[in-house]
């Protein structure tokens, strides 16, 4: 019985950082590509933009990382295996 | 590899307190911080000295006049009384997530507790200088924006993006730790060093990060004393 909760540990760890990592993938993708698109219009505005781009990069990948502290948890600090 | 990354390691032990790697490698970094900014800042010229500043003078002004100026756009007001907080943590950080650089020491910000340390420091400056700047009944008021309904949102709100910057934070940097030595594992020795260099350059962005999100949070909180008093009655 413990061995299958520590095998469906493992996989979840591996699904939840490999499919975590796709959503911000896409969100991070398609917010460079605006900035980028801004700064070409506007080169004068670049300093806000990447500031802004930034902070909101972080934000995005704020996602990814909870899906990373998630895994940890399950394969460091899982609850289920004493 | 097998070591958890979520729990310190444990230095020494005074009584029965014991004492983690992390926090004597903060002090550390604390003392090389306070130690260089009594040494550089020992004989600063005013601008009414008759001699020009010096060399060491001009680069730390460049440099605390370039966290001023971040400081200013960000929040857009008046940064003298932001900026010791700011730029204190701007530069903690920065040093924290680069201290790796010396060989045997592990970043303090690759574990949970300094992390939380940090942003429960940006938690407890939000609520002051929201409540200083704004006073009580108009900072309890700020909740209710834009409606009444929105108050347990704006609530939980507060506590879960504190959260997230104290796990932004720890995720980034342990998790550079992390691969680094999952690398060096495998590949063996020099193999590591292009994901260092990331490191620094991702240690660098989230020092950066975590000062302009705290920025942000205060600058939400002093929010309407920025704008000219136009239907305020105070």
């Amino acid at each position: 019985m413990m061995d299958l909760i520590q095998v469906a540990s493992v996989l979840g760890a591996a699904i939840a950082v490999g499919l975590g990592a796709v959503g911000p993938g896409l969100g991070e993708g398609h917010a460079v590509a605006a900035a980028m698109d801004a700064i070409a219009r506007q080169p004068e505005s670049a300093g806000t933009l990447s500031r802004t781009l930034f902070v909101g990069l972080a934000m995005i990948e704020t996602m990814a990382i909870y899906c990373l502290v998630i895994a940890l948890l399950l394969l460091f600090a899982n609850p289920f295996i004493h | 590899m097998s070591e958890s990354p979520l729990s310190a390691p444990v230095l020494f032990s005074i009584g029965a307190v014991d004492v983690a790697t992390p926090v004597v490698i903060t002090w550390g970094i604390m003392a090389v911080l306070v130690s260089g900014s009594w040494l550089l800042t020992r004989h600063l010229r005013g601008q009414d000295s008759m001699r020009p500043p010096s060399k060491t003078q001009a680069v730390v002004e460049l440099v605390v006049g370039a966290i001023e100026g971040q400081v200013r756009d960000t929040m857009r007001t008046e940064p003298s009384r932001y900026l010791p907080l700011i730029g204190t943590l701007l530069v903690f950080i920065l040093f924290a997530n680069w201290s790796w650089l010396v060989p045997g020491i592990e970043p303090p910000t690759a574990y949970l507790e300094t992390d939380a340390a940090m942003a429960l420091i940006v938690f407890c400056a939000t609520i002051y200088y929201g409540i200083r700047v704004q006073g009580l009944r108009r900072w309890l008021a700020g909740f209710a924006e834009p409606t009444f309904v929105m108050i347990p949102l704006n609530v939980l709100e507060t506590f879960t993006r504190t959260f997230s910057m104290l796990v932004r934070l720890f995720g980034n940097v342990m998790s550079g730790v992390f691969v680094v030595g999952v690398v060096l594992s495998l590949a063996g020795l020099l193999m590591p060093i292009p994901l260092m260099a990331l490191d620094l350059l991702t240690g660098a962005v989230q020092a950066y990060i975590f000062s302009v999100l705290a920025m942000v949070f205060i600058g939400g909180a002093i929010g309407n004393e920025r704008e000219p008093p136009t239907k305020g009655t105070e």
